[in-house]
């Protein structure tokens, strides 16, 4: 056993990496950014929709500013090399490599298998009839590769009766029952919008996940395949609410803002254009906290107020008292204040107040990266920080085939004739377009 | 019991062999500990005498009866686990615990960020008594920072890490998601940062000190935020609440005869929902024949006269097995019945029935991800306060009967 200071723990293990959006790609960044080598296997000849963009041509006024999140490219432009400046793809491909082959081609599927040979694992989060019209089943794989780890995030799984059912983090949160939980308390779930905590969740233990399965690889040299069906893996999130239904038949709907025994609970205006701030309090303590913040108003005093119950049963006029409050100040000041008073309290912070944040800005949590089609901008960073293992964003989100040199060439030890011979047969290159099928 | 020979004869699990100190309360802490105790670690939860967990005081309470044995958050989140009531204010039981330090591989804490170094149990103090550890510090904010000694909540949480400022409706109050997901959330996140450090400690001997802050999981989260904040970098706007006019076209929630249906139909998927619906002749209509017609403002609303009326005689689940023979991603909008109704749930056996001796037999979501060769277990409800005092006391340490006696009687254990 010896040290290795100065190395991340994940260097030589080498990741390829077939995922789609937001979910796998998040599993396969947290493993990137912990020192693994993942290598993107992607493709000249489909774009992937909500990976490298919506569409080959992008036309213009699709991705002009005030598009929102879901088609944002650099100065509100595609550009012409714009599956490298598409920001959803942006926001976890740091890095990575990219190489690319058409893996719908028998060659290419050789040469995936040549890969599987010098990788540790295989990660995908595609329908599972995709995977397996491509012939890149677990049971396929083995036979070449038998101590292969194949992490699988299907939404509902690898069998079973929604098996090739088409989801994103938004749609299996409403079959798990998350949706049913969230938005107005006094408006039908119609007016809800789009959020994507499945594929946050799915990440994240995607990584656990391959952890667990290299450990034990290290351990008997065994690999072994892992379905995480994004559905099932967000199930446990909502327990307390699966409980209070299988314990007490109770079925818990939306609460909006507030919370099932803490009052004042809630987002309150403030000072400015809208302008928030988010204040808990749970604890006769923290009530008088917030009562002392506030000057210590006449209102305070009512014996209406005087416990936790009656404040609970009281939150609409407090939540009167506390915004008129509130309204006078900005949210950074009155999260400030309550803060001082031990009032769990905090402003809601719009993408460029984060940026701005005195504590992110402390924490250096985001980081400059410069890139070669999109230019030099400022990212997120880490989820986590280790002592030990000084770590930053090592290299900007990686470009269409970046790597194929370094993947055919060192990695496969092709030929430089027959690279040649690959980027004109469409399976190595940079962009999109010339072979497209 | 813990003695080697008993886990000799355990089948291999995934973490075979790792013993977590499992110190944290509440919800992130506590499922960063299920999730090591459910694929195979031994996690002992050092509790504090007389109260033990705060979510054991949290509800919803088996039959609304508050008690520390029957909280639904408390169950879920401690199955598998083992209970030492241990005081750590006490200096006896500060020897105990580092006693115990010494035989484990991680500790999980979520205390404030200065709580460890007043008790004496920093981990520059820990690693002198077993530099392979790693430490898991689970916070609001983080160790470091301005707001480190702030208080949170999961309000506060989605505020300021999340994309709460871009929840909800234009005209209204930003919106928090459902629940406490976002403790989870990092719960989750804090097992794979364990499980990584554990790779290499395991390896070379060096243990860790991880930092994890719940407003930079959440931050880091791949729910929109990353992307929205990249999206400002790139463009220089903020993103913002939607307004509710604006209905995106044959996309998001549509009413059902008995509830709603969530399902994307727009762009490529535009074909798939005529069909669907049974008029494709509405492609040659000049509203949506090309995807710029479909693009005017007000045409959501103009389709929605042949969807709605189309989705309103069907129920909500048939409604969704219709879409999704169209291969239109989609989901129906579930309560917590209807949950536990899913056919799919059902026959892949996610749920697990758990009985724990204050309760009786409960069911509860179950494994998050299947390993064919080191599955998911449950082997044991979650603990009474104390329940393996002398279990892993004599076990773990090979303390006496006589020994532990006068620890009880000391008020250490």
């Amino acid at each position: 056993m010896t040290a290795r200071p100065g190395r991340l723990p994940l260097e030589g293990v080498r990741v390829l990496d077939l995922t789609v959006v937001w979910a796998g790609p998040h599993a396969t960044q947290l493993l990137a950014d912990w020192g693994a080598e993942v290598v993107r296997v992607e493709s000249t000849q489909v774009i992937q929709p909500n990976t490298r963009g919506r569409l080959v041509n992008v036309p213009r006024d699709l991705a002009g500013r005030n598009s929102g999140w879901s088609n944002a490219y650099p100065d509100g432009e595609p550009g012409e090399r714009h599956w490298n400046r598409f920001a959803i793809f942006q926001s976890h491909a740091r890095n990575k490599l990219s190489m690319t082959v058409d893996l719908r081609r028998p060659e290419g599927v050789e040469i995936f298998h040549r890969l599987l040979q010098v990788s540790d694992v295989f990660i995908e989060n595609n329908v599972p009839e995709t995977i397996e019209k491509l012939g890149l089943t677990y049971q396929e794989l083995i036979k070449e590769r038998p101590d292969l780890i194949m992490l699988r995030m299907p939404a509902y799984g690898l069998d079973g009766p929604y098996k090739n059912y088409r989801s994103f983090g938004t749609q299996l949160e409403c079959t798990a029952g998350h949706t049913w939980l969230r938005g107005y308390a006094d408006m039908d779930p119609s007016h809800l919008d789009d959020v994507y905590m499945g594929d946050a969740a799915g990440g994240v233990s995607g990584a656990f996940a391959v952890m667990l399965a290299l450990r034990h690889r290290r351990r008997t040299g065994k690999g072994q395949l892992i379905e995480l069906p994004q559905a099932e893996n967000f199930l446990p999130y909502l327990g307390e609410t699966i409980l209070d239904y299988t314990m007490n038949g109770r079925i818990q709907g939306p609460l909006g803002n507030r919370h099932r025994f803490m009052a004042p609970h809630g987002v309150y205006r403030c000072q400015g254009e809208d302008r928030w701030v988010t204040i808990a309090v749970g604890s006769d303590e923290e009530w008088r906290g917030l009562c002392r913040a506030m000057g210590d108003p006449e209102w305070c005093h009512e014996s209406r107020f005087a416990t936790g119950l009656g404040r609970w049963k009281q939150q609409e006029l407090l939540d009167g008292y506390i915004a008129s409050w509130t309204g006078e100040r900005s949210g950074e000041e009155t999260m400030g204040v309550l803060q001082a008073h031990g009032v769990a309290a905090g402003a809601v912070l719009d993408d460029r107040d984060i940026y701005q944040d005195p504590h992110m800005q402390a924490q250096e949590y985001f980081q400059e990266l410069v890139h070669e089609d999109a230019g030099t901008h400022s990212y997120p960073g880490l989820m986590w920080t280790a002592k030990n293992t000084p770590n930053r964003l090592r290299t900007p989100p990686c470009r269409l085939g970046e790597h194929n040199e370094y993947v055919y060439k060192k990695l496969l030890a092709v030929s430089g004739e027959d690279y040649t011979e690959l980027e004109r047969a469409g399976h190595i290159g940079t962009g999109f377009g010339g072979h497209l099928g | 019991m813990l003695e080697a020979a008993k886990l000799m004869a355990q089948p291999e699990t995934a973490l075979t062999g790792v013993t977590v100190l499992d110190l944290s309360e509440n919800i992130a802490g506590p499922y960063c500990g299920r999730l090591l105790a459910d694929y195979g670690a031994e996690v002992i939860k050092v509790e504090r005498p007389g109260t033990g967990d705060a979510s054991r005081r949290l509800g919803p309470f088996f039959h609304d009866e508050p008690h520390p044995d029957k909280g639904g958050l408390f169950l879920h989140l401690n199955a598998n686990k083992r209970s030492v009531a241990l005081d750590l204010r006490s200096a006896a039981g500060r020897r105990l615990f580092l006693r115990l330090v010494e035989e484990v591989d991680v500790v999980v804490e979520s205390f404030p960020p200065t709580a460890m170094q007043s008790l004496g149990l920093d981990y520059e103090r820990l690693r002198e008594v077993n530099p392979a550890l790693i430490v898991a510090s689970i916070s609001n904010f983080g160790q470091t920072g301005p707001y480190r000694d702030f208080s949170s909540a999961e309000i506060v949480t989605y505020a300021m890490g999340g994309p709460m400022y871009a929840t909800g409706l234009a005209e209204r109050e930003p919106m928090k998601l459902g629940g406490n997901i976002l403790q989870y959330q990092a719960g989750a996140a804090a097992a794979a940062a364990t499980a990584i450090a554990h790779w290499t400690a395991e390896e070379t001997g060096v243990g860790e000190h991880l930092d994890l802050s719940l407003m930079r999981v959440q931050a880091s989260n791949q729910d929109r935020r990353t992307t929205m904040m990249i999206a400002y970098q790139y463009t220089g706007e903020v993103c913002k609440r939607r307004g509710q006019v604006a209905q995106r076209l044959a996309s998001g929630v549509r009413p059902c005869s008995d509830g709603y249906l969530h399902l994307i139909g727009d762009h490529a998927r535009f074909p798939l929902i005529v069909e669907m619906i049974g008029q494709p002749e509405l492609l040659e209509d000049p509203r949506f024949k090309e995807p710029a017609d479909r693009a005017v403002p007000g045409r959501g609303e103009e389709f929605d006269e042949y969807l709605i009326p189309w989705m309103l005689e069907r129920t909500k689940r048939e409604a969704f097995l219709k879409a999704q023979n169209h291969r239109i991603p989609s989901g129906p909008i579930n309560s917590a019945d209807d949950v536990l109704e899913e056919t799919n749930f059902r026959d892949r056996g996610v749920w697990d029935t758990v009985a724990h001796p204050a309760t009786g037999p409960i069911v509860d979501a179950g494994r998050p991800f299947i390993m064919e060769r080191t599955p998911w277990r449950r082997e044991r409800a979650a603990p009474r306060l104390g329940e393996h005092n002398r279990e892993v006391l004599s076990g773990l340490l090979g303390l006496t009967a006589e020994e532990i006696g006068r620890l009880r009687q000391g008020g250490v254990i």
